[in-house]
């Protein structure tokens, strides 16, 4: 099993993120992550979609199934191209007076911070590939973790075109 | 300025642009503006007993004719009702216009009187569909509907519209334009492939031509039969594919899958190039997938790049309209003939010898009875009578196929059934449609007992539009097909299949104004059929078939078509 990344510029309609998730439901192809939120184009909306797939087939009946879907622009499968891949997580953790300032120095190295101190715990944010985060969790996990919220990834291709033109250009992997 | 008019009358203006004859549906609370506006409008509006029925029969109108097949209903339980026929169309592909009434944009989401989330729960059962929230978007969103429905692979599209926006006033200022930039149709095919795909061709020594609903759709009949006869392939058509090329061709050989013949079946199984036109690779063809045309090269032309790869992966895939690709690979196939036809003339000499050798082995061959009207003659008949130039629309079930299987049609659109998704109650408001789509031809429901009597409100319908369709009941007391399944797979275990309570059809026939028959025995059938085709009007032939009959040949689930039972000595 591996990890696909597409990234799916949708017209932001009402129903669009239903439209999508009901195809992957309708058709069985397993989501572990989507995220959505405006782009520099205004109307329209980017959602990446991490997928957990065995068959190589699956990816490319779920491109071909989404490109059928009107509001659907454009999609790419960003996985084997060079991309820019983010996470955020909060992570809530037991902490006392005593261990606060050994907290501190342990999350230093992921650039994570301390946004929330209380009485018994503080609340970490870290940011970046999700890997890292697993790392950062790992670690904190001893400590224990009273809560933990993770965004799921938002991604791009590096140095990529704006929306405005990869909406006008449209695939040309399916034999047109 | 044009003129103030409300959303009622706007939405009928474009359909009268979109050029709609007919629409069948079923009034409702919140539909009453758009009835009332209806009342003093040309535009006809055929009253169906049940919404369900009102998408069949817009299926059945589109199906007959190609052109878009429009049903409305109201709110709530009317367009909860459409949803079957929904999910019909788009299994089949068929370009249909759902308008259905919702509350009052200001009641949504309160759970309102016939509140239904129509635009939810439709989403997965339509190419597209659109909830309709101003009243300036209406003509915009009513020619959509119409564009996406039909173009590309067709299919169904849902407009839901509040009854506040039916009510509104404004100006109506026609749509010159449609501009989705999201909906893109692939029509004319990749010439380098199309040349790839001619080259193929003349190297194959057992090309078999594999020609589904998409020929039907695109309009390629004639195109398709210059293709067989350039490269004197044989072809078999899909169920949904029946009549796309004419019954008494030499080249075709029948349906394929579950109950097609053994030669269509043993052809495609040993073929060493699939041409595969306009079809999806369905369970119900394909059997057991692994063991399907294990030897062969695929060649699949489809306009739905999502349907190339989907079950069997295609060796050449080619994305387009059928017709297109056709028109412009049948010339290349020609040019090539000269050079390439005879290298490989001996072994597709063998191979049409072995073809035929199967179709006489095992012939699909009516059973005939002297003491009962077996149900495949009861197709013989049909077939005699129709004589390829009727429609005939089916129910789901044993008659089906046993329709499929004994009726030859001449053209496509004459076979009108629920292939992909097998609606049980299709039938008779299939033939609803397709008579008023078509009142020039002699319109056949063949339909089971159990189908039947889903449907059979519409015998009012009928009745009352004075539509003559020839309503053919194949009276077994049984779910047939369920009941096969049970002898064969089920240990005779015959669990709920049992309906023969069924009432007295002719008695209920005649219930509703239309005179009913009753056949026996295979004597009494050509006479009964005549004089049917003699009556004006609706009549309703009650044929009372064994209970025990069987479909075959069969291909058992699970197994390969190379593996059919019952096939005839």
């Amino acid at each position: 099993m591996t990890n696909r990344i597409l990234t799916v510029i949708v017209n932001n309609r009402m129903g669009v993120l239903n439209r999508i998730t009901g195809l992957f439901l309708k058709r069985g192809f397993n989501i572990q992550s989507i995220t959505v939120g405006p782009t520099e184009t205004e109307g329209l909306s980017r959602m990446t979609i991490v997928l957990n797939v065995d068959d190589e087939r699956v990816v490319e009946q779920v491109v071909k199934q989404l490109h059928k879907q009107i509001d659907v622009l454009k999609v790419s499968d960003i996985t084997d191209v060079p991309n820019v891949v983010r996470e955020l997580v909060l992570i809530k953790v037991n902490s006392s007076v005593q261990n606060r300032a050994e907290i501190t120095t342990l999350i230093e190295p992921f650039r994570a911070s301390i946004i929330d101190v209380g009485r018994e715990s503080v609340t970490v944010q870290a940011t970046g590939r999700p890997e890292k985060l697993d790392a950062l969790i790992a670690l904190l996990r001893p400590y224990g973790i009273k809560e933990l919220a993770r965004t799921g990834i938002t991604a791009f291709p590096r140095d990529t075109e704006t929306v405005n033109e990869m909406a006008r250009v449209r695939p040309s992997t399916l034999y047109v | 300025m044009p003129a103030l008019m409300s959303g009622a009358r706007m939405l009928l203006e474009c359909l009268v642009r979109e050029g709609v004859e007919c629409l069948f549906g079923y009034p409702g609370g919140v539909t009453l503006p758009f009835y009332d506006a209806m009342y003093d409008h040309p535009i006809r509006h055929v009253l169906v007993r049940h919404e369900q029925n009102a998408a069949f029969a817009a299926e059945g109108y589109a199906r007959a004719t190609g052109r878009v097949g429009v049903c409305c209903a109201t709110s709530g339980p009317g367009a909860t009702n459409l949803v079957t026929g929904l999910v019909d169309a788009m299994m089949d592909s068929i370009p249909i216009v759902a308008i259905t009434g919702q509350v009052s944009t200001k009641l949504i989401g309160s759970d309102a009187f016939q509140e239904a989330d129509t635009f939810g729960i439709t989403r997965s059962c339509t190419k597209h569909n659109y909830l309709v929230k101003t009243l300036a978007e209406l003509p915009q969103v009513i020619h959509e509907a119409f564009y996406v429905a039909s173009t590309g692979r067709p299919g169904p599209v849902l407009v839901d519209i509040p009854k506040d926006v039916f009510q509104g006033q404004g100006h109506y200022h026609p749509v010159s334009s449609i501009h989705l930039p999201g909906y893109k149709v692939y029509t004319e095919g990749h010439m380098g492939q199309i040349r790839r795909a001619a080259q193929m061709i003349w190297e194959s020594e057992r090309p078999f031509v594999y020609a589904g609903g998409g020929i039907v759709a695109a309009g390629a009949a004639a195109e398709l039969r210059e293709l067989v006869e350039i490269i004197d392939a044989p072809a078999v058509c899909t169920l949904m594919g029946l009549g796309a090329l004419p019954g008494d061709h030499p080249n075709f050989i029948s349906m394929p899958g579950m109950h097609g013949s053994y030669a269509a079946n043993m052809g495609m199984y040993s073929t060493d190039l699939l041409i595969a036109l306009g079809v999806r690779f369905d369970d119900r063809v394909t059997g057991r997938l692994s063991s399907f045309a294990p030897h062969a090269k695929v060649i699949h032309v489809d306009i739905d790049p999502a349907e190339i790869g989907k079950n069997r992966k295609a060796d050449l895939p080619i994305v387009g309209d059928v017709k297109r690709v056709l028109e412009r690979l049948n010339p290349l196939l020609r040019e090539l003939k000269p050079e390439l036809g005879e290298r490989k003339a001996a072994a597709r000499r063998a191979c049409w010898r072995q073809i035929r050798a199967w179709q006489q082995e095992h012939p699909l061959a009516p059973v005939f009875s002297d003491t009962e009207i077996k149900p495949q003659h009861v197709m013989v008949e049909i077939n005699r009578l129709s004589a390829g130039k009727a429609i005939v629309t089916a129910d789901v079930g044993q008659h089906q196929m046993w329709a499929a299987q004994f009726i030859r049609f001449s053209e496509p659109r004459q076979w009108i059934c629920s292939g992909g998704l097998g609606s049980m109650g299709f039938g008779l408001p299939a033939a609803i449609g397709a008579q008023f789509a078509r009142p020039d031809k002699l319109v056949f429901a063949v339909l089971g007992d159990g189908g039947f009597q889903m449907s059979v409100p519409e015998l009012s319908t009928i009745a009352s539009y004075g539509l003559p369709i020839k309503i053919v009941v194949v009276n077994n007391g049984y779910l047939g097909m369920v009941r096969q399944w049970q002898e064969l797979f089920y240990n005779e275990r015959y669990s709920e299949s049992i309906t023969s309570d069924v009432p007295d059809f002719v008695k209920l026939a005649e219930a509703y104004g239309i005179p009913g028959r009753r056949v026996d025995t295979e004597a009494d059938a050509e006479a009964v059929l005549r004089e049917a085709l003699r009556t004006p009007g609706p009549v309703l032939v009650d044929c009372r078939v064994p209970q025990g009959e069987n479909v075959y040949p069969m291909v058992p689930p699970g197994s390969g078509i190379h593996e059919m039972v019952g096939v005839k000595p």
